[in-house]
């Protein structure tokens, strides 16, 4: 069996993220970035599939050079190489573009089964699995509770609203792995000392096959056309000089009134 | 900066304790205190990360990450409870270090794998209730008896005792000699029979630090378990505290900045007189001054720590280290329960925990006094290298 995540870095989930001056990204510098939490349980399983059934298991990720780091966390806690999809081309890819690039690789490696995380955490949008599955005609299963693989099938366990759906699909597929799916390992000393060694490949425009106006800023077909902060929190309200009773009596008329939430 | 002396793979492991420590042990720390112990599948996970075998060299199973990676550990590990330092501190300093200095092969290869994997824990058996600082006037004995050595005594206030499975114990081998090749260093194995635990100790600190007395009654030891030479016990029980002191600086300084962090976020939003008290300029200082003797703690640990891992020898810089710090951090959890007011003496803010827990750094491995001790010998010596 071979398993291949698709892997994204994000800023740690306590950076605080401070908008850049020209309002179209973020301020990069001082920030720590992970490796996308939903995608730590994809990599947990891969593992835990390859140590099942034997196989191999492979990270791929689009970004610039220090999505790396990030990398090698996987491959540290136990996935076997990457692929590293790297090109001035590629930057400013929304979703759809990113979805190609990793197509890409993934006609070329050939696994059994595709894990992604069920979202990133920096944008949130959860396209890239689903235009993935699209762009290589294979089922998706999207935010995968529990997984059973059975010869050339999966049975997988989803989230729904107020339970959970079990489904069977053929392989290949594409899956988004969702909380509870196992308890990712902590990446071990011995587990960062043979990450060093593993292969990382590079893979540029040239090798998928694409052209330039199909990646990137040429290829996106949403452009973000800003970022803007949280508003600030309105100030408290605060009764005083009152009656306690008379307070709470305000207190619940505003609360019913203004902020709608009894 | 010293970032630049550790190797990078040391400082990402040191990450991923970090991450496990938020979250697998903050969460937990009042649980911690209310059973008086750490979850079980919460210890697994330390026995996965390697956390028990730091110290020692990969050939014996451990991590091998030398004094400075055990620090920078021990450093992250105070985030979480004071009882991630009792559980393996003692498998990585004084309960393996004797036999890791001074044991010979078959005893590395027979004991130190199951320390590092912490399938086993160990415990260090010096003190005696009438030789504390004093350890050489112990009175514990040791006679030869054919193949065996026959120990008798008491010993007190032993970390991990109860749950130890390898005991390193010092005792005399010869009374007239004692610290001049008269103390000689044991391992003795759970199950032995003539070595019992005594009394539990009631103490100010957290319940998850276990201390026990231990009682030897014509316990008898098999030779081959005589670590060293006979009557070299005391060079080695001293030796083996160097490494120890400067991790406890270490354990200090975390402690010193995770309460930092709470008497700066509770500055922040205690409002007193219309503003937050962090406006005022006497809570201020107290967190400066907090900061700059973190700092300072945490720079004379790392310069120690590497030392010793490059090989240099000096006491005195362990010494320095351990006084430094753990002077320090009372005194950082003294100012942190100040800012808290009254709310820093009650349980819910946890300070109060900080300010008892951290108040044995200044009494374990060797009271500040005793740190002060072999420091001033060192100048007094003109042995002393900054
Ligand atoms: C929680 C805990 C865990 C411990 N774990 C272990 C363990 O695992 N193994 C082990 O062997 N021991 C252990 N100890 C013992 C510890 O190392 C001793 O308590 C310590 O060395 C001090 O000895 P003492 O308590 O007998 O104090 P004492 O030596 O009686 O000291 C009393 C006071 O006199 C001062 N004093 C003594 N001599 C001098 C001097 N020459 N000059 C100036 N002042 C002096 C001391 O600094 C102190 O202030 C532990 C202790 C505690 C509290």
């Amino acid at each position: 069996m071979k398993v291949l995540v698709c892997m994204k870095q994000t800023p740690d989930t306590e950076a605080s993220i401070k908008i850049a001056a020209d309002g179209k990204g973020i301020e990069e510098q001082n920030i720590k970035w992970i490796m996308s939490p939903y995608d730590e349980y994809a990599v947990e399983e891969a593992i835990r599939i390859k140590e099942k059934q034997t196989g191999e298991t492979v990270v791929v990720t689009v970004g610039t050079d220090r999505v790396v780091e990030s990398m090698r966390t996987a491959l540290a806690m136990g996935i076997d190489r990457g692929v590293h999809c790297v090109d001035p081309a590629f930057l400013g890819s929304d979703a759809l573009a990113t979805a190609k690039i990793l197509a890409s690789v993934i006609k070329t490696e050939n696994p059994d089964v595709v894990l992604c995380g069920r979202q990133a955490i920096d944008l949130d949008q959860a396209q890239a699995p689903a235009y993935l599955a699209e762009i290589l005609g294979w089922p998706q299963v999207y935010s995968v509770a529990k997984l059973e693989l059975k010869g050339n099938a999966a049975v997988c366990n989803r989230r729904i609203e107020g339970g959970e759906e079990i489904v069977e699909t053929s392989l290949p597929c594409v899956m988004t792995c969702d909380k509870g799916l196992n308890e990712p390992r902590y990446a071990s000393l011995p587990g960062i000392m043979k990450a060093k060694k593993k292969e990382i490949k590079k893979w540029a425009l040239a090798q998928t096959g694409l052209a330039e106006t199909d990646v990137g800023t040429a290829g996106a077909k949403v452009k973000t056309l800003g970022y803007l902060p949280l508003p600030d929190r309105p100030p408290g309200k605060v009764f005083k000089e009152m009656e306690t009773a008379d307070m709470v009596k305000q207190v619940v008329k505003l609360l019913r009134e203004e902020a709608k939430v009894i | 900066m010293y970032k630049a002396a550790i190797p990078k793979e040391i400082l990402e492991f040191v990450d991923t304790v970090r991450k496990f420590v938020k979250k697998d042990c903050e969460p937990i720390d009042e649980l911690i205190e209310q059973q008086g112990k750490i979850p079980e599948p919460v210890v697994q996970k330390v026995r996965d990360l390697g956390l028990y075998g730091m110290t020692i060299p990969t050939e014996y199973g451990g991590l091998g990450i030398g004094a400075t990676g055990y620090c920078l550990v021990a450093k992250a590990l105070s985030w979480g409870h004071g009882a991630f330092r009792s559980l393996i501190a003692v498998n990585n300093g004084i309960g393996s270090q004797a036999i890791l200095l001074s044991g010979s092969e078959e005893q590395k290869q027979r004991f130190l794998p199951d320390l590092s994997s912490g399938k086993k824990l160990s415990c260090f058996c010096l003190t005696e209730p009438g030789a504390g600082s004093d350890a050489a006037s112990m009175t514990t004995t040791a006679v030869k008896d054919g193949k065996f050595w026959v120990v008798n005594g008491l010993k007190h206030f032993i970390t991990n005792a109860p749950i130890a499975d390898v005991f390193t114990v010092l005792a005399l081998s010869d009374k007239e000699k004692r610290t001049k090749g008269g103390i000689t260093a044991f391992i003795i194995e759970k199950g032995t029979p003539g070595l019992k635990i005594g009394q539990l100790h009631q103490h100010m600190g957290s319940k998850a630090m276990v201390q026990s007395e231990v009682i030897f009654e014509d316990c008898r030891v098999p030779e081959e378990n005589v670590i060293g030479k006979v009557g070299e016990g005391f060079r080695t029980a001293m030796k083996t505290l160097d490494i120890g002191r400067v991790t406890l600086a270490a354990s200090c300084i975390g402690y010193a900045e995770k309460l930092l962090k709470m008497g700066s976020d509770y500055a922040k939003i205690r409002v007193q007189f219309g503003k937050p008290i962090a406006d005022f300029q006497a809570i201020q200082w107290m967190l400066a001054d907090c900061a700059t003797e973190i700092y300072a703690a945490d720079c004379m640990m790392i310069d120690a720590a590497l030392r010793y891992d490059s090989g240099e020898r000096q006491s005195a810089l362990a010494s320095m280290a351990k006084l430094y710090a753990s002077e320090m951090a009372c005194k950082v959890a003294d100012r942190v329960l100040q800012i808290h007011g009254g709310m820093g003496y009650m349980v819910e803010a946890k300070v109060e925990r900080y300010y008892r827990d951290l108040r044995l750094y200044r009494i374990v491995e060797g009271t500040s006094e005793i740190q002060r001790l072999v420091i001033s010998r060192s100048v007094l010596k003109d042995e002393l290298t900054f």
